[in-house]
């Protein structure tokens, strides 16, 4: 690892300013990616802006038609919260599947998604859940929030509060995990609800999350397995990696939607 | 480098340290606890794995400076009074290691587990173990260990 200087913010005011105040830093949540990343010497931020502490954003609150999570909530917790199982089940089984036990308890759902890794899942569920993303500035769109691989719609001084997923009348996400390090080799997030249908896909493009419309416009017409299983993805802007082609991976979409679907009954 | 203090094992520490310091480097070079293991470096294997305020974490993919103020607890720290902990004495007993290595973060890992889930099954376990890589390929009497242990300490 290269040398950093470390700031322990007490407040999110402090961290916003020790990030305007450092050359090139980095915010620090659970660090479950950023450390390894450091450790491999794949990054060289200045400056380390620990918000791990920050315990007052770690919350997991059922109002009204949503659930709104703090962005530093653990994994574990989302997995393990009574409110996330009755109002959005899928999405406390897709934090109970996110690694392994003891990254969930470190990882959070605002890191997960402010690193926006290609191949996460969190990114799948604001995506296929229409969620509202509150920052230390405005409100992104979840639809607006993904920009590409690691890129977000985040400016360099703005931090993730908390993350709001409104209540899905159904909803399942099926992933199919690389058998060495659990990452979405492809993941798809579908709901039904207030927003329509979404088919939220993960793992597979080459720019991060994104949603296979012709799958939503088949489920329109007809919510069953049956309708998406016919439904092609096209491999162009898939990834191929030395774990799967483009190809398996547009086959593996196709086959993660049906079963999706299935399991949101 | 920048004093960084925490509890471990019931036992106020603390030392100067470079911020870059993680914290599996904390225990075993500045504290000497060199129970808890090194084995892959990329977050994978768990051998590394302690209880941070009660929570098992790798300590290889943390900072020292994260568990400031914090309670940690290593593998030294199970035994009370000259007697093992239920599930060191469930590994002795079902033979729950090979070579050794993975010994202590599945040790730790399992103390965890089963604090969270009181009533385990096979299949559980296994699943569970997710984060804990045995190159001997000795799970068999890992997962039996840690069951017999729920079991003796339900």
């Amino acid at each position: 690892m290269y040398q950093f200087n470390y700031h322990r913010p007490k407040t999110l005011d402090e961290a916003v300013k020790a990030l305007a105040g450092a050359d090139d830093p980095k915010l620090l949540a659970g660090g479950q990616t950023l450390i390894p990343t450091l450790k491999q010497r794949l990054a060289m931020p200045s400056d380390l802006v620990d918000i791990g502490s920050l315990t007052d954003l770690r919350y997991i609150k059922a109002e009204g038609d949503a659930l709104t999570i703090g962005a530093g909530t653990k994994h574990a917790d989302v997995a393990a919260s009574a409110d996330v199982m009755t109002h959005n089940p899928a999405l406390a089984r897709l934090a109970d599947n996110i690694g392994d036990p003891a990254v969930r308890h470190m990882g959070t759902l605002g890191g997960s998604i402010a690193n926006n890794d290609p191949a996460a899942d969190y990114p799948g569920a604001c995506l296929g859940l229409d969620a509202k993303i509150h920052t230390t500035k405005r409100l992104i769109e979840a639809d607006e929030f993904f920009t590409g691989m690691f890129e977000t719609a985040l400016e360099d001084d703005e931090i993730i509060k908390e993350v709001t997923f409104p209540h899905p009348e159904k909803a399942a996400y099926m992933k199919f995990a690389n058998p060495a390090s659990r990452y979405a080799m492809v993941g798809v997030f579908v709901s039904k609800g207030p927003w329509g249908i979404r088919v939220a896909v993960t793992g597979a493009g080459q720019d991060g999350v994104f949603r296979a419309s012709e799958m939503e416009a088949a489920l329109e017409k007809n919510w069953s397995p049956d309708a998406v299983a016919n439904v092609k993805i096209s491999p162009d802007g898939l990834n191929t990696d030395m774990h799967g082609s483009a190809e398996y991976r547009a086959h593996l979409i196709t086959v993660m939607a049906k079963r999706a679907v299935e399991a949101a009954g | 480098m920048s004093v960084v203090a925490m509890t471990v094992n019931g036992k106020s520490v603390s030392a100067d340290v470079e911020p870059r310091t993680l914290l599996v480097t904390y225990i075993r070079d500045t504290l000497g606890l060199t129970g808890t293991h090194i084995g892959c470096d990329t977050s994978q294997c768990g051998a590394c794995v302690v209880h941070v305020d009660g929570k098992a974490v790798k300590s290889c993919t943390m900072l020292a400076a994260q568990a400031e103020g914090a309670e940690v607890t290593t593998v030294e720290g199970l035994a009370q009074d000259g007697e093992l902990h239920p599930v060191q004495k469930a590994f002795r007993e079902h033979h729950g290691l090979q070579c050794g290595y993975c010994t202590p973060g599945m040790i730790m890992t399992a103390v965890d587990l089963i604090r969270r889930k009181p009533d385990l099954d096979e299949e559980t376990v296994r699943e569970q173990l997710e984060g804990n890589i045995c190159r001997c390929t000795g799970y068999h009497n890992i997962v039996k260990a840690i069951l017999a242990a729920s079991n003796e300490m339900r």
